[in-house]
């Protein structure tokens, strides 16, 4: 049952890296999203250290949706994803498989550059690691909600910008726990509590994105 | 401890669920036709493309479906594929079983960034294995020269015989393919022609939709596009 999904993990990240598609947009928007606000608010480093979390936190969500609408796009257009359909394995394992693709050439990067931009904008080192956990936890946790919206839009016209008006809004308890965990930690208060509810999201994520993924690509089908 | 515990139960759970989906495969009697289909109406974009569709195909045998354009060959296969939900109607015996009917529609799933055998190796890892080797299926359509080149500098007829390669990966009782002919030249039809009937001969059954002419001589013919439709 796992070998077809295998097959698809592997096959998605070598198209990722055949054709650079997939780290490069999502990190470059990453990067240039948080470098835009210090040149927005004036280089004052107390006031970037404090707003640090939430700029690099909304910067990841934002980035993560620009790739969102090519998910499914290319499979549908050339009819891969009937072969899904027809796969032994479970649709959703697929979706799963596409989520795991996904997130490991878009999400993954976030997180290993995002202590560099924490640097940047003059965090203090004891939040790296609340921070770099945080994310850790959230951004497969935004993919899997993506493949949904990623799902959902196929056949539409203009979908790039439904997509984002769908999923965004979604992503409100990662942002709010992500981004409050790594602020508590500025703080000096217990991220714990914070890092937990992501790790909750992550693992209802798991279990439910990939069935309502399957559910709109076979309604994409018909 | 007790998180890592929990999730790992979660996912155990969830694996359960997911495969109660896959049903076990029937196994067929020699003399049961492998496709049962009655009553077969099926609507598009809210018009009914399909009505009162029947026909039976047993081992060995070929329909060849014609009809005017929009007539719904397309969505005849896709419904016998279990890729459109029929309106009204049943499509039923052994080939419905997962993994029997291989469907070809007129897209060609191949990725242009990856070799020809890269797609292939990926086509049959999709499937549940049993078929024949990717180089082999390559060579059956004339493709073994074009192994390591990438799909994107193949020509629209050689895309076509790459998808129509995938049929050989699979050990599927039933055939849909829909247009299988398109941009192949004399060669590859006559290709196309010999792994039908080498199909057919392992008692294996095909149902084509074309409006062109083929080389299929004692095909069943299926004219859709008047109403009830038998044969």
């Amino acid at each position: 049952m796992l070998k077809p999904a295998l097959a698809l993990f592997r096959r998605d990240l070598l198209l990722a890296w055949r054709q650079r598609g997939g780290a490069v947009p999502v990190l470059g928007a990453f990067v240039l999203m948080v470098v835009l606000f210090p040149l927005a608010l004036g280089p004052d480093p107390a006031l970037l250290a404090r707003i640090a979390p939430g700029i690099i936190w909304v910067a990841a969500l934002l980035a993560t949706t620009i790739t969102l609408d090519h998910i499914f796009a290319s499979d549908h257009a050339d009819g891969t994803l009937d072969l899904l359909v027809e796969s032994p394995a479970p649709l959703a394992m697929h979706a799963l498989a596409k989520a795991a693709a996904h997130w490991l050439v878009s999400g993954l990067p976030m997180v290993l550059l995002s202590p560099l931009l924490a640097l940047m904008l003059n965090l203090p080192g004891h939040v790296y690691g609340t921070l770099m956990a945080g994310l850790l936890l959230g951004t497969p946790t935004l993919t899997l909600i993506g493949t949904v919206g990623g799902a959902l839009i196929l056949g539409a016209r203009r979908g790039g910008l439904l997509l984002v008006l769908l999923v965004v809004p979604l992503y409100v308890p990662v942002l709010i726990f992500g981004a409050g965990a790594a602020d508590a930690a500025l703080n000096g208060l217990d991220a714990a509590p914070g890092l937990m509810f992501l790790g909750a999201l992550l693992l209802v994520g798991l279990a439910l994105c990939p069935l309502g993924a399957a559910a709109a690509l076979r309604a994409a089908l018909t | 401890m007790t998180a890592a515990f929990t999730a790992a139960a979660f996912f155990a759970l969830w694996c359960r669920a997911m495969s109660a989906a896959l049903a076990a495969t029937p196994s067929s009697a020699p003399d049961e036709p492998l496709l049962a289909v009655h009553g077969l109406a099926c609507a598009r974009g809210g018009r009914r493309v399909l009505s009162d569709v029947g026909f039976t195909l047993g081992p060995g045998e070929l329909i060849l479906i014609t009809g005017p354009n929009g007539s719904g060959k397309t969505s005849l296969l896709r419904c016998i594929a279990g890729l459109l939900a029929p309106d009204a109607g049943t499509v039923a015996g052994p080939a419905r079983a997962r993994g029997q009917t291989l469907h070809v529609g007129h897209a060609d799933p191949v990725k242009p960034h990856l070799t020809v055998l890269e797609n292939l190796r990926f086509w049959a890892a999709l499937g549940a294995g049993g078929g024949r080797p990717p180089e082999e299926a390559a060579d059956a359509m004339g493709l073994a020269a074009r192994l390591d080149v990438p799909a994107r500098i193949l020509s629209a007829g050689q895309r076509r015989r790459l998808s129509l390669a995938r049929l050989l990966l699979s050990p599927a009782l039933v055939w849909l393919l829909d247009e299988p002919a398109n941009a192949l030249d004399t060669d590859g039809v006559a290709r196309l022609a010999a792994i039908v009937a080498d199909h057919r001969a392992r008692g294996g059954a095909v149902i084509v939709a074309t409006h062109g002419p083929l080389p299929f001589p004692d095909a069943r013919p299926l004219v859709l596009g008047h109403g009830a439709v038998a044969c």
